[in-house]
């Protein structure tokens, strides 16, 4: 068939036509190139007068309207950080015909110094020629008003206002809420700058910082008619920018305050957690500074006052440094043996002042001399006896030992929602092997039932592992931020499920630990520093020595001056050990013994607590029976009769009317 | 087997590069676009090199597809068209099921290393397949042949404006009525059939979506909404008429290179250039298109077969069609469509199919009649 078509086809006629066609068809198209060229004859020759003036004289430009932050409150809605109205002087690069000449020109008006022309000529590099670069912020009111007279001599600069950022609590919450600061050359790499157009501060540190996504929001813009100066003329069109999400701390501000000043200026940390949540209610690192000297640029003068400070006011101490914890471990460890079932609560120790590992010379002391005589476990958490742990240590074996210790929450990162936390050292032998060629040696594993040696743990991580135990095992990892809040909107509570299953199989094990950690407070080593406390408290000391013992003047040197330099003090608590609520962990870092001088930091963050619940229970229920019989308590604590806690207002955040104003786990 | 091949290959690639067997007139009128195009992007883009390297690799990439192209006699793409043609459109289909989305329509294959329109191969498939059925028949075509060509060519385009992508599905079908057009359909027929086609009008502004209405009916006046859907035209018209007759010159145009024109390096580039060069660059421009488009016509008279005569024709006539409607779009002519300036407009699918259409060119001026 085809083939009888194909020797019929005409291919000369064909070829013809197709001559024609093309033609035909060329024609047409210079037709239609020509109909195009007479349409921009039109544009560009009949009404270029027109254009050419809406082009010169009236340019609308989009302008970016950056979003106002978010907005961080504590738990009762006490506002830590606010924005607040200021000025700043910005640049249309393309409106300045000779930059280096205004440069030097508008230094006799607003005085600028080298870090505002650094950032400013960076962003320069950045920016497109028509978007606005900020020359400097925070202007004050004489800078504005001299501004204004010369404004003339200035084309393409103005003074414009936008939002800066002020912390009214100052130092207090320097190491929680963190700070923001100008945007940099760095941060423009790392920003969406689509996002971040128009926005001239970024979280830098802090919750600032971790929550930059949710605090930030999202730019809208105006379109404005300028003129040839770029001056605008008037807006046409706004589409509003979405603010960033408020924020609510489980933190309450006067817990945070008493915790600061139990420190007395004292370099050390804090860290209160609530054992049922794992929310923060206090975190605090001692000395702290003043976050409001960052916002718009600190002076060099301020910033080597702060780095040459040798107690390191910048230095979050809570989660970025980390101490050997001392005997605040044991309690853990104590737990460790039971759930490993190496020990029963009743097996007993020997304790003669000194411990020697079976067939070797190299022998390790017990705090007291001559030893605390046959201890069972709630004696030797009580006592604090080193000879149980380290025998308890070196039957565990480092392997278990690390593996428990690890699962509550050392060595890693507790998963705060901050950046930056150090995850400190739990000894083990992977660890070790990533440091020195020699293998494990069973006196590292000895000291370390001591928590002495490689440990290295953090505030953070100790009251998150205190937290955890006092919350029967189960783990939360700790978080600040309570809720959050879309502006105009109620508060959303924002989810914390515990982070694993509990870590604790037996709950009588669990009473043993707690019966020892009781016996501390009431008869141990931290006897009298709870006296007249209405709940009834459980706790541990810890004194770790910075340096080892290379002669005998520790021995013969008594001197708490001369000790506080050597020692780090450690307190951990929680309480009401019934159903605890509040678990805390302090840190002085030069401290002469750990119950003396970390005990009674670690009270007043609990009686502020306290405070903040509208007193305690047990006091508002039965008046007569408090403060004087509790302290009192007899050697076995766990008989004594306390109320329960049932009614607490805590437990109960929905009902948050009938509690005393300041409520603990409401929403604020 | 594979050494024989391979030494093939290897001959085959020689050759291409040593004995290119191209049209000079018409490489050194898309050499001079390709120039032009980069000027104008340099300027677009602020002063962006990355854009241009990236750009300028696509002409490097298309141009070497052109050369190797130009090598594959007519005959053998004519036999290798059905399954070109069923190829592509299957592609079609698969980007229907399985497609990425961006920014509102689905036309985007992700291969993993680059993502591609299906789409423009159907831009080369469509005339291939139209000039591949007519080839044999007798021409001019009767009515039964205008009807199979209409299917062949309603298929993928009905598939690519469900894409919503109107802009290639109107290039597609013009690529294919040019090879109809010029296989010398009476012209009773094409007079009929443009009627029929006025009248389907209503029906298709019914199958239109919202977005692609609102663009005509800003079209028809665009002063009325001038913050909305009437901002590109008017603001483009703006860059165009305040270029006048000489221009502001490179790199100073100041209304077009403005945020407030999106697009303003791919489908509004030619308002950057309009406003820097002026009418005597518009002029320019426009003649070499035209000499660009008249010297594919020559290829096509020229051409040894019917095969090789339509599909020539049909892809110079369609150049004709993206010049004609970006250039009516940006002066407000013509509603907003996604139809690039060609070898202009920032973008590479459509710089390296552009070019890929030239190499089949090349290689039917290869292959033309030998005048005795």
């Amino acid at each position: 068939m085809a083939l009888r078509r194909r020797s019929i086809k005409d291919t000369r006629g064909e070829s013809a036509l197709f001559r024609v066609r093309a033609l035909v068809g060329f024609v047409l198209i210079l037709m239609g190139l020509s109909a195009l060229v007479a349409r921009y004859v039109y544009l560009q020759v009949q009404r270029h007068d027109e254009f050419a003036l809406r082009s010169e004289n009236n340019r609308v430009k989009p302008r970016a309207i950056p979003p106002a932050r978010g907005l961080i409150f504590d738990r009762n809605g006490v506002l830590l950080a606010d924005n607040v109205p200021a000025f700043r002087l910005e640049v249309v690069p393309e409106q300045v015909s000779d930059l280096k000449a205004m440069l030097s020109a508008i230094r006799d008006v607003v005085p600028l110094d080298d870090d505002d022309i650094d950032a400013f000529k960076k962003q320069l590099r950045q920016n497109r020629r028509f978007d606005s670069v900020p020359l400097k912020l925070h202007l004050t009111e004489d800078e504005i008003a001299r501004f204004a007279i010369n404004r003339w001599r200035f084309p393409g600069l103005d003074v414009v206002p936008y939002l800066t950022r002020r912390y009214p609590y100052g130092p207090l919450f320097a190491h929680v809420v963190g700070y923001v600061g100008r945007i940099d050359a760095d941060d423009l790499n790392r920003l969406d700058a689509d996002r971040y157009k128009g926005t001239s501060h970024v979280g830098r540190s802090g919750l600032e910082r971790s929550y930059e996504d949710m605090l930030h929001g999202e730019p809208g813009y105006e379109l404005v008619e300028v003129n040839a100066d770029g001056r605008t003329q008037r807006v046409l069109e706004t589409h509003p920018p979405k603010p960033g999400k408020n924020l609510y701390l489980s933190i309450d501000a006067r817990v945070q305050k008493a915790a600061t000043d139990a420190f007395a200026g004292r370099p050390g940390s804090a860290v209160a957690i609530d054992p049922r949540n794992g929310q923060v209610m206090a975190m605090v690192s001692v000395p702290s500074f003043d976050p409001n000297l960052f916002v718009n640029g600190i002076s060099r003068a301020d910033y080597t006052t702060y780095t040459t400070d040798t107690d390191k006011p910048l230095l979050n101490r809570a989660m970025k440094s980390a101490y050997p914890p001392g005997s605040t471990v044991k309690p853990f460890l104590a737990l460790g043996g039971l759930e490993y079932g190496i020990r029963r609560p009743e097996d007993t120790v020997l304790s003669t002042g000194e411990f020697c590992i079976p067939g070797q010379q190299r022998c390790y002391r017990d705090d007291t001399r001559g030893g605390d005589g046959t201890v069972n476990m709630v004696r030797a958490i009580q006592k604090s006896t080193n000879t149980y742990f380290y025998k308890l240590a070196l039957d565990m074996g480092i392997d278990r030992l690390a593996s428990w210790m690890g699962s509550l929450g050392f060595g890693k990162k507790t998963g705060i929602d901050l950046l930056g936390e150090a995850e400190g050292i739990l000894p083990s032998r992977e660890w070790k092997a990533t440091r020195s060629k020699y293998g494990w040696f069973p006196g590292e594993t000895i000291i370390a039932g001591i928590g002495q040696g490689y440990w290295n743990v953090t505030a953070l991580q100790l009251a998150h592992a205190t937290a955890t135990f006092a919350g029967h095992g189960t783990p939360y990892a700790p978080r600040l931020v309570m809720a959050t809040a879309t502006v105009k909107e109620r508060p959303m509570p924002l989810p914390n499920p515990p982070s694993g299953p509990s870590l604790i199989h037996k709950p009588s094990d669990w009473s043993v630990v707690n019966q020892g950690m009781e016996a501390v407070i009431t008869g141990g080593t931290g006897k009298g520093i709870f006296t007249g406390f209405p709940y009834v408290v459980a706790g541990k000391s810890g004194t770790a020595e910075r340096f080892s013992r290379r002669s005998n003047d520790y021995d013969n040197n008594k001197n708490t001056a001369y000790l506080a330099t050597r020692h780090r003090a450690w307190f951990i608590a929680y309480t009401p050990t019934e159903a605890p609520r509040i678990a805390v962990a302090a840190m002085l870092e030069a401290g002469a013994w750990g119950a003396q001088d970390a005990g009674p930091i670690v009270r007043k963050v609990m009686e502020a607590w306290i405070a903040t619940q509208g007193g305690a229970v047990p006091a508002r229920n039965a008046p007569e029976t408090v403060p004087t019989t509790v302290p009192n308590a007899p050697e076995e604590p766990e008989d004594a009769p306390v109320a329960t806690p049932a009614d607490m207002p805590a437990a109960l955040p929905s009902d948050s009317s009938s509690a005393p104003p300041p409520d603990d786990g409401g929403n604020p | 087997m594979i050494d024989v091949l391979q030494l093939r290959m290897q001959r085959f690639l020689r050759r291409v590069i040593t004995r290119p067997r191209i049209d000079l007139p018409l490489a050194f009128g898309l050499l001079v676009l390709a120039t032009c195009g980069l000027m104008t992007l340099y300027s677009a883009s602020g002063g962006s090199m990355s854009m241009i390297v990236s750009q300028a690799s696509r002409f490097v990439m298309g141009g070497m597809l052109l050369l190797l192209i130009s090598r594959i006699p007519p005959s053998v793409l004519r036999s290798w068209t059905p399954w070109l043609y069923a190829g592509s459109v299957a592609l079609l289909l698969v980007v229907a099921a399985l497609g990425q989305v961006r920014s509102g329509s689905k036309r985007w294959l992700d291969l993993g290393v680059l993502s591609f329109q299906p789409s423009e191969l159907l831009k080369l498939t469509v005339p291939m397949m139209v000039a591949w059925y007519l080839h044999p028949r007798q021409l001019p075509p009767s009515w039964k042949d205008i009807i199979v060509v209409g299917i062949l060519i309603a298929i993928p385009a009905g598939l690519i404006a469900e894409q919503p992508d109107l802009g290639t599905a109107l290039l597609v079908s013009a690529a294919g009525a040019f090879a109809l057009f010029l296989s010398g359909m009476a012209w009773w027929k094409i007079g009929s059939l443009l009627a029929a086609v006025g009248g389907m009008i209503p029906v298709a502004w019914h199958f239109l979506h919202e977005y692609q209405r609102n663009r005509v009916r800003t079209l028809l006046d665009p002063e009325s909404d001038p913050l909305g859907n009437g901002w590109h035209i008017i603001q483009s018209q703006i860059a165009v008429g305040s270029g006048g007759s000489f221009g502001k010159g490179w790199q100073h145009g100041t209304q077009s290179r403005l945020d407030f024109l999106p697009e303003h390096t791919t489908d509004f580039i030619f308002a950057v250039f309009s406003e820097e060069f002026g009418l005597v660059g518009v002029i320019a421009l426009m003649v070499l298109y035209a000499f660009i488009i008249g010297r594919c016509l020559w290829i096509a008279m020229e051409a040894r077969d019917t095969y090789s005569r339509l599909l020539a024709g049909a892809i110079g006539m369609s150049f004709f069609v993206y010049v004609f409607v970006n250039g009516g779009m940006v002066a407000g002519m013509l509603p907003v469509v996604g139809v690039p300036m060609p070898l202009v407009s920032y973008g590479g699918t459509s710089a390296v199919s552009l070019l890929t259409g030239f190499g089949v060119l090349m290689a039917i001026h290869a292959n033309r009649k030998m005048h005795d």
